[in-house]
């Protein structure tokens, strides 16, 4: 099947290409590559979250998951809108052609049945769901065995009300909200949760699949188009069920290189905005690697500067936004864990200057 | 018996709902129980239709703020446990109770107070699952509540307890009315109403009572699991102390999927009945379409983890669900022939019941293949908690079992009600719902396809999402006005509708046999049938093909008095006081300890004095010549 075919026998898809901000950038340098398209995002972030449309499309796929999906759909989508049409033709016409008129006799021929038609329409159908299910059967046993490739990149992925958790087992840091992997390299997803089930679904990378508390789940795929994916939590976990987004980059290998080094490496925050971010207890719950701000129940900070969006991918990563955000969070995430911390404005932005910079 | 007996003839011109409050509370008669709950049904089928129409007008543009996220999560569970519970089941409840006896030959069904029971069980049921909506916050975890976020720590608020103890309630009015039904027509049937001779609904009846009483148990134990895990600090669904929420999703499902059936295989019964009364034919392939009813009860207990394909259950239970789904589309897509075949070769005439017949049938015909998609775990893993599940539900729920009720409703509302309702009316709420629903739900195909999950309070301008949703609120508010028109029909057919007959659109089977509305006693004279179609061959004689083999005998109409003395059971009080007892004892649970034993006390009570009271008493309803002359 096509859609099994290694990484590097995808042709590119320049429409979505386009979308993507890091196409802005041809640097040589990986690093400063990365500079560069992390900031076209970030100025980019806000259109992207109004107005301008974001494909979300399960019909635009961009990985052998989600190619892989999209074949079933497609035989079965045929199949039922030729069962649709055959069958609605068929009821329409009976009920046109037999209508009663006035000139009809009093009692229609009581005809009661006709076993050969009786086992004829129990064949056809069961003939057609037996074509249906040979690609759906090969499909839910290939897409589930252990992911073709030698050197899967592993993320483990942990749902949290209303927000993501992406740890890069092998790369050794944490991120949140916005994973990134690098095109034609296959990356398995472990998948669980620390409090309720969340489902991870990015329909452009293919099917969803549960965030369990208590186990673990495995998703894999390989993406072959760079850009810039969004998605949503498909499960319903709670309030702000709906402001559990995601964006998933794929980056060109050379640029996911340079960012994974960039992410292992620790953050130099701004001194004053660091006081001023442990004074005001933001450490208990939030990370900046290399420094002693080591919470574990919020989204780690460590690059947060490098992030488009912010609050589980549904407001653009901005100075204004930020500060609304740290002014009241529960006021744009209902229910949201995070506390009002009645900050001073002073420190607002301090602290908005230094996740700026934290990149 | 005594001689001071009251007898009410139903031929003196008194109506036999006439009587005061009383007698409504302590009626044991099938009849009025059926008016009961076809009249509550309806009532919260405006409540869940109001709530529909809040979510939509929340999600008729992005970033709406017409109401909070807690507030929509709470309108869209009350909205999915209402309609299942307290509109689609009393509804086609209302049918079984009213239909069953007069279809079969019977006088009542077996037991008339634990009927009563049934009703006033699932009445108060439904008001405590209500009352949270004024006291401490509606349910907000979706209809079907998946464990852990219903735990304690995660659902803290008082939502959740209404929603399992009103749940339980509900299953036992739901399991008690099952045993009845399935005794009724096991064992009521007139001389010679063999099984194979039963009416469609009467058969499609039969499965759904069985799906019922083995399915509700599953979820009554989900439901006890709850009720300990939040009451009594069990661990079952909590992962921290090593429970497992998905133990809930499959208990939640065995009774779950067959549920779908028992909604919808009413309104197939229905469309098996209404389809040859009005193309004047009999139901083609007859035996075909009995089997493939009782084939589709029992492959829907097989299928039920394909709600569950996103769980990660693996490849092999992921094959085994997915084959067990498609296997029963084939029982479905034979109905579907059956009934076009009925059709074919007929004199059919549009009148109402048959527009909503064709209508369910079409329609259903689309949530049908949409579920054959999503039987396909791959589809599924796009298509499941999207909006395109949304659409293919509603298809079934809306365009299914709505319109296959609505068939019923017109179709035996003379019968009911004694009067006829409006043609013209009847048609523009057919016209309207028919398109308002294909507006509303059909863009929800392209909405989950492209990628909108369901149960989103809000959603970012740059989606793309707006302008489909945007149709589907326009749809919803068709769907909204063409329902009004049903209201306004009912209301003027009971005001100034024209007299109904006994027999108005030319009927084949037995109910048409008697006046409208039916006599008290329903039947003066035990019917003989010697056929599926008794009032039919009683008409036009026996048919061509029949005669080929045996002379099928017609059953003639009743006599209009009974030519021998009816006792009928007499009205109790008991049946509503145990149900009272028990519905306190569950409501009880969100107060404290007293109220609880309190309602226990009463159940308790209420039971022993049921028992101990003879079902016909002096004073009771007697009716016939020796009662008229004092005996």
């Amino acid at each position: 099947m096509r859609s099994f075919a290694p990484a590097e026998a995808f042709p590119e898809t320049p429409t979505i290409a386009e979308r993507t901000p890091h196409e802005l950038s041809d640097l040589p340098s990986p690093r400063r590559a990365l500079g560069a398209a992390s900031r076209a995002a970030v100025a980019l972030a806000p259109l992207l979250l109004s107005g301008c449309a974001v494909s979300y499309s399960t019909l635009e796929p961009v990985t052998d998951f989600g190619r892989a999906i999209l074949d079933v759909y497609g035989a079965v989508l045929w199949v039922t809108i030729g069962i649709f049409v055959v069958v609605e033709a068929l009821l329409l016409f009976a009920l046109w052609r037999f209508r009663s008129r006035p000139d009809d006799p009093d009692v229609p021929e009581q005809v009661h049945g006709h076993t050969l038609v009786e086992i004829g329409w129990t064949l056809a159908p069961a003939l057609i769901l037996f074509l249906i299910a040979i690609p759906t059967v090969q499909t839910v046993f290939r897409t589930q065995a252990e992911p073709p490739g030698e050197d899967p990149l592993e993320i483990r992925v942990v749902g949290n009300q209303w927000w993501w958790k992406f740890e890069y087992l092998d790369l050794g840091f944490t991120t949140a909200n916005e994973m990134h992997v690098p095109r034609g390299r296959t990356v398995r997803l472990t998948l669980t949760s620390d409090d309720v089930i969340h489902s991870f679904w990015v329909p452009r990378l293919g099917g969803k699949r549960d965030l369990n508390p208590g186990s673990e789940n495995t998703l894999w795929f390989t993406a072959d188009t760079t850009g810039v994916y969004e998605g949503h939590c498909a499960e319903l976990c709670g309030t702000s069920h709906a402001n559990m987004r995601l964006r998933v980059f794929v980056d060109e290998p050379d640029v996911f290189e340079a960012w994974a080094e960039e992410m292992a490496s620790p953050a130099e925050p701004d001194s004053a905005g660091f006081q001023a971010f442990l004074a005001s207890g933001c450490a208990a719950c939030h990370a900046i690697d290399g420094t002693p701000a080591q919470g574990r129940m919020g989204p780690n900070l460590t690059r947060i500067g490098d992030r488009t969006t912010i609050a589980a991918a549904m407001l653009p990563n901005t100075p204004d936004e930020m500060a609304a955000w740290l002014r009241d969070p529960d006021s744009l995430k209902p229910g949201v864990l995070m506390p009002d911390l009645e900050l001073s404005e002073e420190r607002i932005d301090l602290l908005v200057r230094m996740m700026e910079d934290l990149r | 018996m005594s001689a001071e007996a009251t007898t009410v003839d139903a031929r003196t011109g008194e109506s036999i709902y006439a009587g005061g409050w009383k007698s409504w509370l302590t009626t044991v008669d099938h009849k009025r129980i059926a008016v009961l709950y076809g009249a509550t049904a309806l009532i919260y089928f405006v409540v869940g239709g109001i709530q529909a129409l809040v979510i939509r007008l929340q999600l008729a543009g992005p970033e709406s703020t017409l109401v909070g996220a807690d507030t929509y999560n709470q309108l869209f569970t009350m909205h999915g446990t209402t309609m299942v519970f307290l509109v689609l089941m009393p509804l086609a409840a209302a049918m079984f109770n009213y239909m069953i006896p007069l279809m079969i030959g019977a006088r009542d069904v077996a037991f008339p107070r634990l009927n009563a029971f049934s009703f006033w069980t699932f009445l108060l049921g439904s008001i405590l699952l209500n009352l949270s909506f004024f006291f401490g916050g509606a349910p907000d975890a979706g209809w079907f509540g998946y464990a852990n976020l219903t735990s304690e720590r995660y659902s803290p608020g008082m939502g959740i307890d209404y929603w399992m103890l009103s749940l339980q309630v509900l299953g036992v009015a739901s399991i008690a009315s099952a045993v009845n039904f399935t005794v009724t027509i096991l064992n009521m049937r007139a001389p010679g109403m063999t099984m194979m001779r039963m009416p469609l609904f009467v058969w499609m009846s039969l499965v759904v009572q069985v799906l019922i009483l083995l399915a509700f148990p599953a979820i009554t134990v989900g439901l006890v699991f709850l009720m300990f895990d939040r009451f009594f600090g069990t661990h079952f669904y909590i992962p921290a102390a090593g429970g497992t929420p998905v133990l809930w999703q499959h208990l939640f499902w065995i009774f779950g999927h067959p549920e779908v059936y028992i909604l919808i295989l009413p309104s197939f019964g229905i469309v098996s009945d209404v389809l040859p009364t009005f193309s004047r034919k009999p139901l083609f392939g007859r035996p075909f379409v009995i089997f493939s009813g009782i084939a589709i009860g029992f492959l829907g207990f097989g299928v039920w983890s394909h709600h569950m394909f996103t769980t990660g259950l693996g490849p092999v239970a992921d094959t085994a669900f997915a084959i067990g789904t498609m296997l029963i589309a084939i029982p479905t897509g034979v109905k579907i022939f059956n009934w076009i075949g009925t059709l074919w070769g007929g004199h059919i005439r549009f009148r109402t019941p048959l527009l909503f017949a064709v209508g369910m049938v079409a329609m259903f015909i689309i949530g049908g293949l949409s579920g054959i998609m999503h039987g396909s775990p791959p589809v599924d893993w796009q298509q499941h908690d999207s909006y395109f599940v949304v659409a293919h539900l509603h298809y079934v729920f809306f365009g299914g079992t709505v319109l296959g009720l609505f068939a019923g409703v017109y179709y035996w509302w003379p019968k009911v009600t004694g009067r006829m309702l409006d043609e013209g009316l009847g048609k523009i709420h057919f016209w309207t719902s028919l398109v308002g629903m294909n507006l509303t739900f059909f863009p929800m195909h392209f909405l989950g396809m492209d990628g909108m999950p369901r149960r989103v309070y809000t959603y970012a301008a740059g989606t793309g999402w707006a302008d489909w949703n945007l149709v589907a609120t326009i749809g919803a508010f068709v769907v909204g006005l063409g329902t009004l028109v049903f209201y306004v029909a009912a209301v003027k057919s009971l005001r100034s509708g024209e007299p109904a007959p006994g027999d108005p659109w030319d009927g084949a089977t037995l109910e048409w046999t008697m006046s409208s509305p039916p006599p008290e006693y329903n039947f003066a004279e035990t019917p003989e049938v010697h056929s599926a179609r008794p009032y039919w061959l009683h008409k036009y004689g026996p048919t061509r093909e029949a005669s080929t083999h045996t002379m099928e005998e017609g059953t003639p109409p009743q006599p209009d008095e009974p030519p021998e003395r009816i006792h009928l059971p007499s009205p109790s009080w008991w049946p509503l006081f145990t149900a009272f007892g028990f519905a306190l004892a569950a409501g009880g649970a969100l107060v404290g300890l007293a109220p609880v034993l309190l309602g226990v006390a009463i159940l308790v009570t209420g039971v022993f004095l049921w028992a101990f009271q003879p079902l016909e008493r002096p004073g009771g309803p007697v009716y016939g010549p020796s009662a008229a002359s004092g005996d």
